[in-house]
């Protein structure tokens, strides 16, 4: 690619990414009633979209090769844990960040 | 829009705080990447910030070595950037008093995790709303530009191992996850979010289970639109 073309690709990103993050405030302008069934996804969505977010970043995984996943689940249920016993979002953050730091670096190599 | 008090800033300093270490490290193994690529430093500091989505950063480094073609960018960073849709949808409530740049910013700037830090805080009473999400989404878009910046300019000389600090994302969105769980009393949408996902990713595979992801839930959620009363 010539540079002509890097900045036509890399501006063709940011324009479908800005399309991504405003077409809902467009289709719905803060003025004008908003459709009750989209009304209604926006309380239900949330969710499921915090669902799909830890499914995302478990994508990467693979079950059935390598460590089957382990410092991925084992990181993830002691931030589970941790956090369902004491409530505290950066004692869980940080707890499990270190484990996998650990995991992934001098354990499951 | 008067200025923020110091107590909205700490507290929206204090939230974006379990985004910091995982933005820079994430920022720096990305600015690294594209080094590695020979793209110059400008490359990745200036899709930090005017990009601002780290998924598509990382793929837009192929893309920038594939053939020239922006209609399949167009279509590849579009299926990637859809969940942004479900994110504005669950917004329009709470950006609905916010105008002008302030708004226009948290809407342009809003990724995976400004959309569940601004959407799941719990604000005390002294604090500004707005100026709580808009500062947010500023200190994360900052943490994302410098760890790039960092990462790309001082690519040979980095001394320490930054591999999986990237799971603070993860901790993050799980523990989210566990507070919207807890909080809610109908499970069914966590539970179609979950299930639907991951049938989703064994079908499809994780290049493409985000689209046939999103159909599924939006249907599940339609289908079980008079059982989810808690919703309406």
């Amino acid at each position: 690619m010539t540079i002509i073309e890097q900045l036509i690709t890399i501006l063709t990103a940011i324009i479908a990414v800005q399309f991504c993050r405003h077409i809902a405030f467009i289709a719905f302008p803060a003025h004008k009633p908003i459709p009750k069934f989209v009304q209604y996804l926006g309380k239900a969505l949330p969710a499921a979209v915090f669902g799909l977010l830890v499914v995302y970043c478990y994508k990467n995984v693979h079950l059935l090769e390598g460590h089957h996943g382990l410092p991925e689940f084992i990181a993830g249920l002691v931030v589970i844990v941790l956090h369902a016993w004491r409530r505290n979002m950066f004692l869980s953050i940080g707890v499990g960040t270190c484990l996998y730091m650990f995991l992934v670096q001098k354990f499951f190599v | 829009m008067s200025r923020p008090s110091s107590a909205t800033i700490k507290t929206a300093f204090i939230h974006s705080l379990p985004i910091l270490s995982g933005f820079l490290f994430l920022g720096m193994a990305y600015g690294v990447y594209m080094r590695t690529l020979g793209f110059s430093a400008l490359y990745p500091i200036l899709m930090a910030l005017f990009i601002f989505a780290g998924s598509v950063e990382f793929i837009m480094a192929s893309v920038l070595l594939a053939t020239f073609s922006p209609m399949s960018v167009l279509l590849l960073i579009g299926m990637i950037s859809a969940r942004q849709i479900f994110y504005g949808i669950s917004m329009l409530d709470r950006f609905k008093d916010t105008k002008g740049l302030g708004r226009l910013y948290l809407i342009s700037a809003m990724t995976d995790e400004s959309f569940a830090i601004n959407y799941s805080a719990k604000l005390d009473d002294g604090i500004d709303k707005t100026w709580f999400m808009l500062l947010v989404t500023l200190f994360l878009h900052i943490y994302w530009v410098t760890g790039s910046a960092i990462g790309s300019v001082l690519t040979d000389i980095l001394p320490f191992d930054f591999k999986g600090s990237e799971f603070a994302m993860t901790a993050l969105f799980l523990v989210i996850f566990l507070e919207q769980w807890l909080k809610e009393d109908s499970h069914i949408s966590g539970l179609i979010g979950l299930g639907v996902s991951a049938l989703s990713l064994v079908i499809f595979g994780k290049d493409s289970f985000l689209i046939p992801a999103m159909a599924g839930i939006l249907v599940l959620l339609g289908v079980f639109r008079s059982r989810l009363r808690a919703y309406h």
